[in-house]
């Protein structure tokens, strides 16, 4: 079980709506990876109308939706989508993304808790997606966000836990769950980062640009699953070198 | 000038040079590098890369959907007015050219955009001819007022204007400029500019860094293909690209391909040749591969045929159903249009070919921020 903000999830598996062939294939691999805590962006929902696709799919589905304010380049900006979430979804859950960066979509620092202490303040369940940065995390935990969400590799790089000593790092000192976002490629990525003790990974681009989308949410799951497992079963110490099976200290037993 | 004045250094011939001496085994170095540089987007854009292109989509494609997924963006240009002070000896709005000249009052535009809307477009492109006095600032804050909020993410294809007028303008909710330079060099811009304000070659070259000061989401860059030798104008779009990118990392960039087309009046007169459709491809996947972030736009100047080959392979977003001239949407008027367009289906059938690609149509992908 995955707790956040004292709400519980089934699943440790966070996936996203965007880049599908269409909304039922979003549907049919969101099914698929078993995801109670699913992001989409509020620059895609329609809100003049009924008619988002996405949307009724996520209803139907009966998953925990967790708008996000990717398109946001300013604390101002993010804000401003949270408050639109909110009126648009009733969500008091929000996934902040702020990266003015046109090119790596990488989070910046300074607005990100700029926004998550305004949006704390206004009562808003805040994750946000931020660098690797263990001190940035505990500034986040401080302002008073219900996760810290670091990035494994650049959004959607498919480049794995390019990040892993400092996610180590991160694990080790936070008080609050730590969600791997953006870089998750394979499910053995998202395996190693469960293994690390990681409370949960989101995936989005491996699972959605998959010759099989299905298959692949399928696959991310069981990965999950199994490196959660293998991290509360206690994994054993790797060493380069074998133990000594004549200890070098033993002479001071005779 | 930041950007400008580092395209100015640029010595075009060498480039000419440079592109027209790749050989294959600079193709296969570029194709076979992990990030292309310029000097890798000469060898994909050279004729020795003409036998290389499946290998290019296979590439680009794969570039695409990584980056934007499985989907394509759509939008419609809403032509405002077709009044212009320029002669330009390429285009079916220059002064000299006996058309019925018409611009959209604030009621007609919301006419427009109710018929746009109706058809399901949610972004949309305003396009006017450059006539400063009666087509300028004042007008499009006029309009932007009244249509902003009713569309989720705005652009505007008009006359340069000064930085602070963009400001004004981002300040009532413009997206993304676009300004294409027709061609990057001097000699062939006079010759096609022979009146007005656009025979300013360097005010023209110098709007992007005015954009990009003044803080605009998306700039758009292009070069008319076929004004110059489209392989220069190109290396230089690509260049263009990547400076406003290291320039200005708050703004994405968007390319565009148009190549010269039959206007009415116009002579067609060309010195150069127009890539055709399997260079055209070329061009589009050399891009791609170049700079994977860079938003590629494909417009119904091309064939349908054309579009639903190419869709797939490095485009990132689409015009449908296009109408040029003015008031066009909801009543089709006798004022003349820019150009012809070519693909002129119903933009059902273009959503219907899209997913027979294996894409999904986008409408709406931004959110107007506090408008």
């Amino acid at each position: 079980m995955l707790r956040l903000a004292n709400h519980h999830f089934s699943s440790r598996l966070l996936t996203g709506t965007g880049k599908f062939n269409s909304a039922t294939t979003m549907r049919d691999a969101i099914h698929a990876a078993g995801s109670d805590l699913v992001t989409l962006a509020m620059k895609r929902v329609i809100t003049a109308t009924q008619s988002d696709d996405t949307l009724t799919h996520l209803k139907k589905l009966g998953v925990t939706l967790l708008p996000n304010t990717s398109g946001a380049k300013t604390a101002e900006e993010a804000v401003f989508a949270a408050e639109l979430a909110f009126e648009a979804t009733g969500s008091q859950w929000i996934k902040l993304e702020i990266h003015p960066d046109q090119r790596y979509l990488l989070p910046d620092p300074i607005e990100t808790l700029k926004a998550a202490e305004i949006l704390v303040k206004k009562g808003f369940y805040v994750l946000p997606y931020c660098g690797a940065d263990p001190v940035l995390c505990k500034r986040l935990e401080e302002a008073g966000c219900a996760a810290v969400m670091p990035l494994g590799a650049p959004i959607g790089s498919n480049k794995g836990l390019q990040t892993k000593p400092f996610i180590r790092i991160i694990v080790e000192q936070a008080n609050v769950p730590v969600i791997v976002d953006a870089g998750i490629g394979r499910p053995s990525d998202a395996m190693a980062a469960m293994e690390l003790g990681v409370d949960a990974v989101l995936v989005n681009t491996a699972i959605a640009t998959a010759r099989n989308p299905v298959a692949m949410a399928e696959a991310f799951a069981c990965a999950v699953k199994t490196g959660r497992k293998a991290f509360e079963a206690g994994l054993g110490k790797s060493h380069y070198i074998g133990a000594a099976t004549s200890p070098l200290t033993s002479f001071l037993e005779s | 000038m930041r950007v400008t004045e580092q395209l100015l250094q640029q010595d075009l011939s060498h480039i000419a040079l440079s592109v027209n001496s790749k050989t294959a085994a600079d193709v296969e170095v570029a194709l076979a590098a992990e990030s292309k540089t310029i000097d890798d987007f000469m060898a994909l854009v050279s004729p020795a890369a003409t036998q290389y292109l499946e290998e290019m989509a296979a590439q680009s494609q794969q570039l695409t959907r990584h980056r934007f997924g499985n989907t394509m963006n759509l939008f419609v240009p809403l032509y405002l007015s077709n009044l212009c002070a320029n002669e330009c000896t390429y285009c079916g709005f220059t002064m000299s050219n006996k058309i019925k000249r018409t611009t959209l009052t604030v009621e007609e535009t919301q006419n427009e955009i109710n018929a746009i809307k109706a058809m399901g477009f949610d972004h949309v492109l305003l396009v006017t001819g450059e006539h400063e006095t009666k087509v300028g600032i004042r007008y499009f804050e006029d309009i932007l007022r009244a249509i902003r909020h009713q569309i989720s993410y705005l652009m505007m294809e008009v006359q340069p204007l000064k930085e602070n007028d963009y400001r004004k303008l981002k300040d009532l909710g413009l997206d993304s400029v676009l300004v294409y330079q027709e061609t990057y060099s001097p000699q062939h811009y006079a010759k096609y500019h022979q009146r007005g304000k656009k025979q300013d070659f360097l005010w023209r070259l110098e709007t992007t860094d005015r954009i990009g000061r003044a803080g605009i989401d998306k700039i758009g860059i292009g070069a008319l293909l076929g004004l110059g030798d489209w392989r220069v104008d190109s290396v230089m779009t690509a260049l263009h690209g990547q400076l406003l990118q290291q320039a200005y990392w708050r703004s994405r960039v968007s390319i565009s391909f148009p190549r010269l087309r039959r206007c009415e009046g116009g002579a067609g007169q060309q010195h150069y040749a127009i890539p055709d459709e399997r260079q055209l491809l070329q061009l589009i996947c050399a891009h791609r591969l170049f700079n994977p972030q860079a938003e590629l736009s494909l417009s119904t100047r091309e064939s349908a045929r054309f579009r639903d080959g190419a869709l797939s392979l490095g485009v990132t977003s689409m015009s449908a159903a296009s109408q040029t001239q003015p008031g066009g949407y909801s009543e089709p008027s006798e004022a003349l249009s820019q150009f012809d367009i070519d693909d002129n289906r119903s933009v059902n059938e273009v959503i219907k070919s899209i997913a027979a690609q294996g894409l999904d149509a986008v409408w709406k992908d931004w959110m107007p921020f506090a408008y």
